[in-house]
C-alpha cells in the first residue's frame, strides 16, 4: 500500500501551491485556478483519509466539495466577466474601491 | 376619580403625559404658534397633575407612596415598579416646575424647527420624571440613557457656535460614565435574580447576595462614576462648561435644573441606599473631590468672561455643596442636600434663563459686552439681582437654608471640611457680585446697550416664577423639609447600625 | 403671663412700606412715597415707644413665637422674637434713630430721581436691623445680620451709574461676608456642642459651665468666631476697610448705617453673647485688643483725611473700638451706653454733614469750605453740640459713656486705658479740627454766597443757603438728645446713680461663671457698677481723678485744634511737610488696601485664572479627555488601513489568521492529550 503519509504530503503540496498562487498572483482568474487547486488538495487528503480509516464519509464529503467548488466558480466566473466589464482589467490590484 | 384610584396610575400619568405630548406634535402641522401652545398646555398640565403628588403625600411616612408594581418582562426579570418618596418627590416637582417655564422662555428664541425643538423638549421631561420615578434598576438605566439623546441633540441641533462639540463630548462623556453602572446593574441581577430597588437592598442588608463583599467595593464604584460624571464632581466636570455654553437656554435650564440632580439623586439613593459600608469606607475622598469642586468651581467661575461659562461652574460649586452634604451621613447634612438640588435647580436655572435673555438681545453672552444695563432694564436689573441673591445664599431665600444645613452636617461629620467648605459663602458672593457690577453697575460701555428693552411680557412669566419660589423656599422651608425630613431619616439608619456595629467593636 | 404684643408688627411694618415703594413706588407721587415711607417707620417707632410703655409689666425675658422655619431632625429653629432690657434699648435707638433720618432724608434726597428707591431700600434696612435686634435665636439674628449687609450694598452703590459707588457696595459686601464666614463657624459649634441656636436654650446649657482657664476651649472658639464676625460687621480690624469706602453713598446712609445701627450690631452681637464670653476670657482678651486697636488706629488716619465724610468714617471705627473695648473688659451695658451716645452723636455729625454738603451744592473737601457758621446757623450749632459731644466735654452724652469705658478699662489694664485716653485725645483734635476747617476762616470754596434763606423746596443751585426744615429738625433732635442723653448714665462718682446700668443689669447681672472674682454684695453702693466685669479696684476719688484726666485730653485736643486750625492755618502744611512720610502713610491709611490687594485680591484674581483656569482645567483636565477623543480618533486612523480595498491583502490577512486559528486548535489538541 501507499503509506498515507505520501498521499499527505501530496495533498499538502497542493494546497500550498494553491495558497501561495492566491496570495502571489495578480491575475484574478489564476487566483481562481490556484482556488481550485487548494480545493482539489483538500479533497486528496479527505479520499486518502476515508480510504485509510475505511469510511466512506470522507469520500461523501469528496462530493459536497466538489458540488460547492463547481457553483463557486460559476458564480466567480460571473462576477469576473462583470468586473472585466467595467474595469476592463484583470489585475486584482486595480479593483480596490471599497477602501477605507 | 377618587384619590385611591389615582394613586396607583399617578406616576405613570406624570410621567408619560409629556411623551404623549410629544408624540401627538409629531403629527402637528408646522404651525409654530400652535405648536408652542400645545407644548406650553401640555407641560402646565403635567405640572399641576404633578401637584397631586405632595398634596396627598403622607408626610410621616418614608417608605415608596403612589406605588404601582408590575410585572414587565419575565427574563430577564424586569418589572414596571414606579414610586416616589420624599426624596423623589419634590425632584419630581422640580421637573415639571420648570418644563413649562422652559417653553415660555423659548417662546421667542427658537424661530426654526420649532417642533422638532418642543418634541425633544416633552421627551427630555418623560425621561427626567422617569429617573426619579422608577424604582426598577432597569427602568431606571432606560430612563437615565434615554435623557441624553433629546439633550444631544437639543444642543447639537438648537445650540450656539460649537454645539456639535459640546453635544458630542456630553454625550460621550456621561455615557461612558454609565456603561460602568450597567455593568453593576447587571452583576446585582446575576446574583440576586432581581432588577427591583427594594429587593436588592433588603438582599445586600441581609447578605444574602453571594459574592457581594468581594465585589461592593466595585459596584460602588461603578454606580458612583455614572452619578459622578453626571454631578458634576471634580474632575469629571470640563463637559458641563462647554454643554451649558453651547446649548440652547431651555436646555441650559433643564440640564442645570434637572439633569445634574439625576447624578446626585443617583448618589443618595443607590450608592448610599445599597452600599452604605462602601459609602462610608469611601467617603474621605469623594468628600474630599466634593470640597476641591466647592472651591475650585467657585474661583474659577470667578475669572470666567463668558457669563453662561461662570454660570456653569458656579453649578460645579453648588453640587458640591450637595456631594458634601450627602456623604456627611448626618440628618442636617442630607436634608440640606436636598434642599440646595431644589434651590439650585430654580436659582440656577433662573440665572440661565435671565442669561437667555441677555443673549436674545445681543447675541453674546461675553461680560465685557455689557456694563451698566441697569439703566435701559431696571426691571431686568432687578430680578437678577435677586435670583442672584438667591444663588449667593442671602437668608430669606432658599439657597441659605441649604447650604446652612450641608455646611452644619459637614462639620458635625468631618469638622476641617466643613470649615473650608463654608469659604464658599464669600467665593460666592465674590463671584456673583462682581460679575453683576461689571455686567449691571456703572456707566453704559456700549452704545449699543442703550436702546436694550426691558423685559417682555413672556419673559416675565418665565422667570419671576422661579424668583417667588425662591422667596417661599427660604421663608418657609417646613413645606418641602416635612417630606424630606422622613425619607432623609429612613436613608440614615443603615448608617447609625454600620456606625454601632463599628463602635462596639 | 404675658400679653402678646405682637413684636412682629415692628419689623414688618417697614418691611411692608419697602415691598409697596419697591412695586408701586416708580409711578406714585413724591408725596406718596413719603407718606407710604414715613408712616410705616413712625409706626415701628410708635409700636417700640408703646412697648417700652407696658415693658414694666412684663415679665421678662419676652417670647413671641411666630412660625415654624427650619426643621432638620431634632434641629429646630423658629421664627421668633424676644425682648428684654437690652433688646428694649437697641429697638428704641434703631427704631427712634431711623425715623429721624427718615424724615432727613425727605429733604436730603428729594431731588434725586430714585426717591422711591431710596425709600424702599431705606425701609428694607429698617426691616432687616429690626429683625436683628428682636430675634429670639442666633439664626433669625444672622437674617437680620446679611439682610443688613444687603440693605448696606443697595444703599451704599445707591447711585449705581457711579463705578466706584458700584465697587464700594461690592467691597462691603465681599468683606462682611468674610466676617459671616466666622458667625457662621461659630453657629455650627453651637449646634454641634448644644443642639441648639435659641438664645435662652444654648445660654442655659452654657451658664453651668465654668471659665476656660487655660485660653483654648470650646466657647474661646466660639467667641473669637463671633467676634469675627462682629469685625466684619462693625468693621474692626483686619475687616474695616469697606467702611471708609460705603461713604460714596448718601449720607443719610451713612448716618443710619454706617453709624448709628448696623454697624452697632457687631456689639449687640457680642454684648448679647456675654454669658458665652464670659466663660472664655481669652476670647475677651482678643475682643478688647481689636478694640484698643482699632479705636487708635483709626483715629490717626482721622486726623489727615480732608473728605468731611470719610474724617467721620474713620471716627465711627474708633468708637466702634470704644465700645468693643468695653465689652472686652466685661462692661457690656458700658458698651451698650456708649453704643447709644453714639448713634445719637455720630447720627448728628453725619446728617449736619450732609446738611454742610448740601449747602455748598456737594463739595465734600473740607478745604474748600470754611466761615460757615454764619451763613448755615442751624448747622453749625447742631454740629457743634455733636462735637463737644464725641470730643468727651464734660456735660454732654458722650462724656458719660466715654468716661466709663476708660473707667472700667483701667481696672482691665492700665494699656487699655491710657490707648483709649490717647484715643480720646487724638477724637477730640481731629472733631475739633473738622469743626474748625468747615465753621471758620474764610469760605475757600466755589459756590455762591447768598445770605438770604432759601425757602424749602427749591434750593437747587441756589448757593450757600440753610437747608430745609424737614433737615434741620432731625438735627435739633439728636442735637437735643446727645447733650441729655448721657444722664441716664451719670455714673455715682459724679453724684448720679447710673439708671441705665442699673436698666441693663438683669441681662448682665449674675451671668458670669461661678469662680470669677465678685465683689461681695455689700460692698456694692451707689458708686460701685454691677458685678459683671473685674472687681473695680478704688473708689470715687480715683475715679474722679481720671474723669478728669479724659477732660484734660479732651480740652488739649480742642486747644491743638485751635492752634493748627484757627490761629496758625499754614502750620499744619509746614508739619505735614517736614513729616512727610508719616504724613503720607496716614493719607493712604496705612496702605491697608492696597496689601490687601497685593496679598489676597490680585493673587487670588490671577491664580484662578492663570493656574486654576487655564493651567487645571483647560491644559490638564480638559485636555485628557480631549486627548482621550483624539486618542481613539488617532487609533480609528491607524485600523481604518486594513481596509484597504486591495484583495490580496484581505486574502493574506484571511490566510494568517486561519494558520493561527488551526496553530492554536493543534496546540489545544495536542495539549489535552
Amino acid at each position: 500500500m501507499v503509506p498515507l503519509s505520501y498521499y499527505l504530503l501530496l495533498s499538502g503540496f497542493l494546497f500550498g501551491c494553491g495558497v501561495a498562487g492566491f496570495l502571489i498572483k495578480r491575475n484574478i482568474i489564476t487566483i481562481f485556478m490556484s482556488i481550485e487547486l487548494m480545493l482539489n488538495g483538500v479533497n486528496l487528503s479527505f479520499v486518502a483519509f476515508a480510504a485509510h480509516w475505511h469510511s466512506l464519509a470522507g469520500q461523501v464529503f469528496v462530493f459536497f466539495v466538489m458540488v460547492v467548488a463547481a457553483a463557486e466558480s460559476a458564480v466567480g466566473l460571473a462576477i469576473i466577466i462583470a468586473v472585466y466589464r467595467t474595469r476592463e482589467t484583470l489585475n486584482v490590484d486595480q479593483v480596490n474601491l471599497l477602501k477605507l | 376619580m377618587s384619590t385611591a384610584n389615582l394613586s396607583s396610575i399617578i406616576l405613570t400619568l406624570v410621567t408619560f403625559l409629556p411623551l404623549a405630548g410629544g408624540f401627538l406634535l409629531m403629527v402637528f402641522p408646522r404651525r409654530d404658534r400652535d405648536i408652542r401652545i400645545f407644548a406650553l398646555v401640555i407641560s402646565l398640565l403635567t405640572f399641576v397633575l404633578s401637584l397631586h403628588l405632595p398634596v396627598y403625600f403622607h408626610r410621616g411616612q418614608s417608605d415608596f407612596q403612589y406605588e404601582i408594581d408590575r410585572p414587565w418582562v419575565s427574563t430577564p426579570n424586569i418589572h414596571y415598579h414606579m414610586g416616589v418618596d420624599g426624596i423623589s418627590l419634590w425632584l419630581v416637582a422640580l421637573t415639571t416646575f420648570l418644563t413649562p417655564l422652559c417653553v415660555l422662555i423659548s417662546w421667542k428664541s427658537i424661530h426654526e424647527r420649532v417642533k422638532e425643538f418642543f418634541i425633544l423638549l416633552l421627551i427630555l421631561e418623560t425621561a427626567l420624571i422617569g429617573v426619579f420615578t422608577s424604582l426598577d434598576l432597569f427602568l431606571f438605566y432606560f430612563f437615565w440613557e434615554a435623557t441624553l439623546i433629546p439633550m444631544a441633540l437639543l444642543i447639537g441641533i438648537f445650540g450656539h457656535e460649537r454645539k456639535v462639540y459640546a453635544a458630542v463630548k456630553f454625550f460621550m462623556y456621561t455615557m461612558i460614565g454609565s456603561v460602568f453602572m450597567l455593568a453593576a446593574i447587571l452583576w446585582l441581577y446575576a446574583h440576586t435574580g432581581s432588577f427591583d430597588f427594594v429587593v436588592i437592598r433588603d438582599q445586600i442588608a441581609s447578605g444574602a447576595v453571594s459574592g457581594f463583599p468581594a465585589a461592593a467595593q466595585w459596584l460602588f464604584l461603578g454606580f458612583f462614576l455614572a452619578f459622578a460624571v453626571k454631578v458634576p464632581l471634580f474632575p469629571f466636570h470640563t463637559w458641563l462648561p462647554d454643554a451649558h455654553v453651547e446649548a440652547p437656554t431651555a436646555g441650559s435650564v433643564l440640564l442645570a435644573g434637572v439633569l445634574l440632580k439625576m447624578g446626585t439623586y443617583g448618589l443618595l439613593r443607590f450608592n448610599l441606599g445599597l452600599f452604605p459600608e462602601q459609602s462610608r469606607h469611601n467617603a474621605p475622598w469623594v468628600m474630599t473631590l466634593a470640597l476641591i469642586g466647592i472651591i475650585y468651581g467657585a474661583l474659577v467661575a470667578m475669572v470666567q468672561p463668558n457669563m453662561k461659562k461662570l454660570i456653569a461652574y458656579s453649578s460645579v460649586s453648588h453640587l458640591g455643596f450637595v456631594v458634601l452634604g450627602i456623604f456627611s451621613f448626618t440628618q442636617a447634612g442630607l436634608n440640606g442636600a436636598m434642599f440646595v438640588m431644589l434651590a439650585h435647580g430654580i436659582s440656577t436655572g433662573g440665572l440661565f434663563m435671565l442669561a437667555g435673555i441677555l443673549h436674545e438681545r445681543r447675541h453674546t453672552y461675553e461680560i465685557s459686552e455689557f456694563g451698566g444695563l441697569a439703566s435701559p432694564m431696571p426691571v431686568y436689573a432687578t430680578t437678577y439681582l435677586a435670583v442672584v441673591l438667591a444663588s449667593a445664599g442671602l437668608p430669606l431665600l432658599n439657597g441659605f437654608i441649604g447650604e446652612f444645613l450641608v455646611l452644619s452636617g459637614a462639620f458635625q461629620a468631618r469638622p476641617v471640611f466643613g470649615i473650608l467648605a463654608a469659604t464658599g459663602v464669600i467665593w460666592s458672593a465674590v463671584y456673583l457680585l462682581w460679575m453683576y457690577q461689571r455686567v449691571f453697575y456703572g456707566k453704559v460701555t456700549q452704545a449699543v446697550n442703550n436702546s436694550l428693552s426691558d423685559l417682555s411680557g413672556f419673559e416675565k412669566w418665565a422667570v419671576w416664577p422661579c424668583a417667588a419660589a425662591a422667596l417661599a423656599m427660604g421663608v418657609a422651608p417646613i413645606l418641602w423639609l416635612a417630606a424630606i425630613d422622613p425619607a432623609v431619616q429612613a436613608a440614615l439608619m443603615p448608617f447609625l447600625r454600620v456606625a454601632g456595629r463599628v463602635g462596639g467593636q | 403671663m404675658n400679653p402678646m404684643l405682637n413684636l412682629w408688627l415692628i419689623p414688618i411694618l417697614p418691611l411692608a412700606g419697602a415691598a409697596i415703594n419697591g412695586f408701586f413706588g416708580k409711578r406714585s407721587s413724591r408725596r406718596a412715597v413719603t407718606t407710604i415711607a414715613l408712616l410705616l417707620s413712625g409706626a415701628a417707632f410708635a409700636m417700640a415707644l408703646w412697648v417700652t410703655m407696658r415693658f414694666s409689666s412684663l415679665s421678662v425675658p419676652y417670647h413671641e413665637n411666630l412660625a415654624h422655619w427650619i426643621r432638620s431632625g431634632s434641629f429646630t429653629v423658629d421664627f421668633a422674637f424676644y425682648l428684654d432690657q437690652l433688646s428694649l434699648v437697641m429697638l428704641l435707638v434703631v427704631s427712634g434713630v431711623g425715623f429721624l433720618i427718615h424724615i432727613y432724608s425727605v429733604g436730603y434726597m428729594w431731588d434725586d430721581p430714585g426717591y422711591y428707591r431710596f425709600f424702599s431700600y431705606l425701609n428694607l434696612f429698617m426691616f432687616f436691623m429690626l429683625t436683628l435686634v428682636l430675634a429670639d435665636n442666633y439664626l433669625v439674628m444672622f437674617i437680620g445680620w446679611e439682610g443688613v449687609g444687603l440693605a448696606s450694598y443697595l444703599l451704599i452703590g445707591f447711585w449705581f451709574t457711579k463705578d466706584s459707588a458700584a465697587a464700594a457696595g461690592k467691597k462691603a459686601f465681599i468683606v462682611n461676608r468674610i466676617g459671616d464666614f466666622g458667625f457662621l463657624i461659630a453657629l455650627f459649634l453651637l449646634i454641634k456642642h448644644f443642639g441648639s441656636l435659641n438664645f435662652d436654650q444654648v445660654f442655659q446649657r452654657v451658664m453651668p459651665l465654668g471659665a476656660e482657664k487655660a485660653g483654648a476651649g470650646l466657647l474661646t472658639a466660639i467667641g473669637i468666631l463671633l467676634m469675627v464676625g462682629a469685625c466684619g460687621k462693625s468693621a474692626q480690624i483686619p475687616l474695616y476697610i469697606w467702611l471708609p469706602d460705603a461713604m460714596e453713598g448718601p449720607t443719610p446712609v451713612s448716618a443710619l448705617i454706617h453709624a448709628a445701627t448696623m454697624v452697632t450690631a457687631g456689639v449687640y452681637m457680642v454684648s448679647r453673647s456675654h454669658v458665652i464670653f464670659e466663660r472664655a476670657p481669652m476670647a475677651l482678651t482678643v475682643v478688647a485688643i481689636i478694640g484698643t486697636l482699632t479705636a487708635f488706629f483709626a483715629a490717626t488716619i482721622g486726623v489727615v483725611q480732608t473728605d468731611i465724610k470719610k474724617v467721620l468714617a474713620y471716627s465711627t471705627v474708633s468708637q466702634l473700638g470704644y465700645m468693643f473695648m468695653a465689652c472686652g473688659v466685661g462692661a457690656f451695658s458700658a458698651g451698650i451706653f456708649h453704643l447709644m451716645t453714639h448713634a445719637f452723636f455720630k447720627g448728628l455729625l453725619f446728617l449736619a454733614a450732609g446738611s454742610v454738603i448740601h449747602a455748598v451744592g456737594g463739595e465734600q473737601d473740607m478745604r474748600k469750605m470754611g466761615g460757615l457758621r454764619t451763613k448755615i446757623p442751624w448747622t453749625f450749632w447742631t454740629m457743634t453740640a455733636g462735637t463737644l459731644a464725641i470730643a468727651g466735654i464734660p456735660g454732654l452724652a458722650g462724656f458719660f459713656s466715654k468716661d466709663e469705658i476708660l473707667w472700667r478699662a483701667y481696672q482691665a489694664s492700665w494699656v487699655y486705658w491710657l490707648v483709649g485716653l490717647t484715643t480720646a485725645f487724638v477724637t477730640s483734635f481731629y472733631m475739633f479740627r473738622l469743626w474748625f476747617m468747615t465753621f471758620f476762616g474764610e469760605y475757600r470754596g466755589e459756590a455762591q454766597d447768598h445770605s438770604a434763606h432759601d425757602a424749602h423746596g427749591g434750593h437747587g443751585h441756589g448757593g450757600i443757603h440753610e437747608s430745609p426744615r424737614v433737615m434741620v429738625i432731625p438735627l435739633v433732635i439728636l442735637a437735643v438728645l446727645s447733650v441729655v442723653g448721657g444722664y441716664v448714665g451719670v455714673p455715682g462718682s459724679l453724684g448720679g446713680n447710673n439708671r441705665f446700668d442699673r436698666f441693663l443689669g438683669p441681662v448682665f447681672h449674675g451671668s458670669a461663671p461661678a469662680d470669677t472674682q465678685q465683689a461681695p454684695m455689700g460692698e456694692r453702693g451707689a458708686t460701685e457698677q454691677e458685678n459683671e466685669g473685674p472687681e473695680p479696684k478704688s473708689g470715687v476719688s480715683t475715679e474722679l481723678i481720671f474723669t478728669a484726666i479724659s477732660v484734660a485730653a479732651a480740652l488739649l485736643g480742642l486747644g491743638l485744634a485751635w492752634h493748627l486750625y484757627y490761629r496758625n492755618p499754614h502750620l499744619p502744611e509746614k508739619i505735614a511737610a517736614s513729616m512727610s512720610g508719616t504724613y503720607q502713610t496716614l493719607l493712604h491709611k496705612y496702605y491697608v488696601d492696597e496689601l490687601y490687594g497685593a496679598l489676597f485680591v490680585r493673587p487670588l484674581i490671577n491664580g484662578s485664572t492663570r493656574i486654576l483656569w487655564q493651567g487645571v482645567d483647560r491644559k490638564i483636565i480638559d485636555a485628557a479627555v480631549n486627548d482621550a477623543g483624539d486618542g481613539a480618533r488617532n487609533v480609528s486612523d491607524e485600523v481604518r488601513h486594513m481596509q484597504s480595498g486591495n484583495i490580496r491583502s484581505y486574502a493574506g490577512w484571511v490566510a494568517a489568521g486561519s494558520a493561527v486559528v488551526i496553530a492554536f486548535m493543534i496546540w489545544m489538541w495536542t495539549g489535552a492529550r
